[in-house]
């Protein structure tokens, strides 16, 4: 029995979904990131599972993963700026504190 | 079933269970730097992942980028903002968190139904030998995504001089430094009134 697509991508899912519910319940702003970069992980795990399976020629879903990567990195390092800043600002890193925007 | 196949199955199943396990610990655990350290897990078993698709390249970038720079990066982080407090309590807290439960596995279930009835077009021609991706990726990056590869760049020197900016300290030059209390209730935040450092006042101390 050799590998198949179809479990790289609910491997892929399973990641994405657990990633989606550290974005959403999690008070820490820094865990909040590390959520943001599972997304970013296991979106990359679909692409390269369909690079091998659809495309093992052109290779291009690799090349849009290195991209991703990429990205994935700058917005990391941008957004822990921020979070940085916001603690020198607030002294805490508490989501839930984070509410001058509330109505 | 012969070895070669036997190895893969049993190597995704590891990496899978490490994954997932890793992933689950990340946004349950209490304590951040467990979090920190098994998101390290998640990225060393997505680069073992990316080996058994062919992809030895973006292995080795996945582990050098991801776990050597995104890794440390937010394990830094975690040090500077290290506060050591426990959040107040909110109440009803469970309500929010058993509602993204069953959203996320809601979601789960969507994808997957998707996953298993979809036709998948699998390439099914001749083997392709697998050990010239970096070539191919190459000559990928400077003939049709040249764009992108440029642009990632740019982005890449955005990201850096923004980063700088955020997060370094801001000094006020002494003569700008407001003396009297209105002048400084008037440059900080009513939430956090902090103190305003003078540039003067830092003097920077050679290293011996």
């Amino acid at each position: 029995m050799q590998l198949q697509l179809q479990y790289f991508l609910l491997l892929a899912a399973a990641l994405f979904c657990i990633g989606i519910y550290g974005l959403i319940t999690s008070r820490n702003a820094v865990r909040v990131l590390m959520s943001i970069e599972l997304l970013l992980n296991a979106v990359n795990l679909n692409l390269m599972g369909f690079s091998n399976f659809i495309d093992p020629q052109g290779i291009k879903g690799q090349v849009f993963t290195v991209f991703v990567i990429t990205v994935a990195a700058a917005e990391a390092a941008v957004g822990l700026a921020i979070v940085l800043s916001i603690y020198r600002n607030r002294e805490t890193v508490d989501m839930e504190q984070f509410n001058l925007l509330k109505w | 079933m012969n070895l070669a196949q036997g190895v893969q199955l049993v190597s995704f199943g590891i990496l899978s269970v490490m994954m997932i396990a890793s992933a689950l610990g990340v946004v349950l655990l209490s304590n951040i730097v467990y979090s920190a350290f098994l998101l390290g897990g998640v990225f060393v078993s997505i680069a073992g992942l990316y080996l058994l698709l062919n992809a030895d390249f973006v292995a080795a970038a996945q582990v050098l980028i991801y776990v050597g720079a995104v890794n440390v990066l937010i394990l830094f982080a975690i040090m500077l903002v290290n506060k050591r407090e426990d959040f107040a309590p909110i109440a009803n807290r469970w309500i929010r968190q058993v509602s993204t439960a069953l959203v996320c596995i809601g979601l789960f279930a969507l994808l997957s139904t998707m996953v298993l009835a979809t036709p998948w077009a699998v390439y099914t021609g001749t083997a392709v030998v697998g050990n010239n991706s970096v070539v191919e990726i190459g000559m990928h990056f400077f003939s049709d995504f040249l764009l992108p590869f440029e642009l990632a760049s740019v982005l890449l020197l955005m990201a850096m001089v923004g980063a700088i900016i955020l997060a370094r300290r801001d000094y006020i030059p002494d003569e700008l430094m407001p003396r009297d209390t209105q002048a400084i209730a008037a440059s900080t935040l009513p939430e956090r009134p902090r103190e305003l450092v003078s540039a003067a006042s830092v003097t920077p101390r050679a290293p011996r």
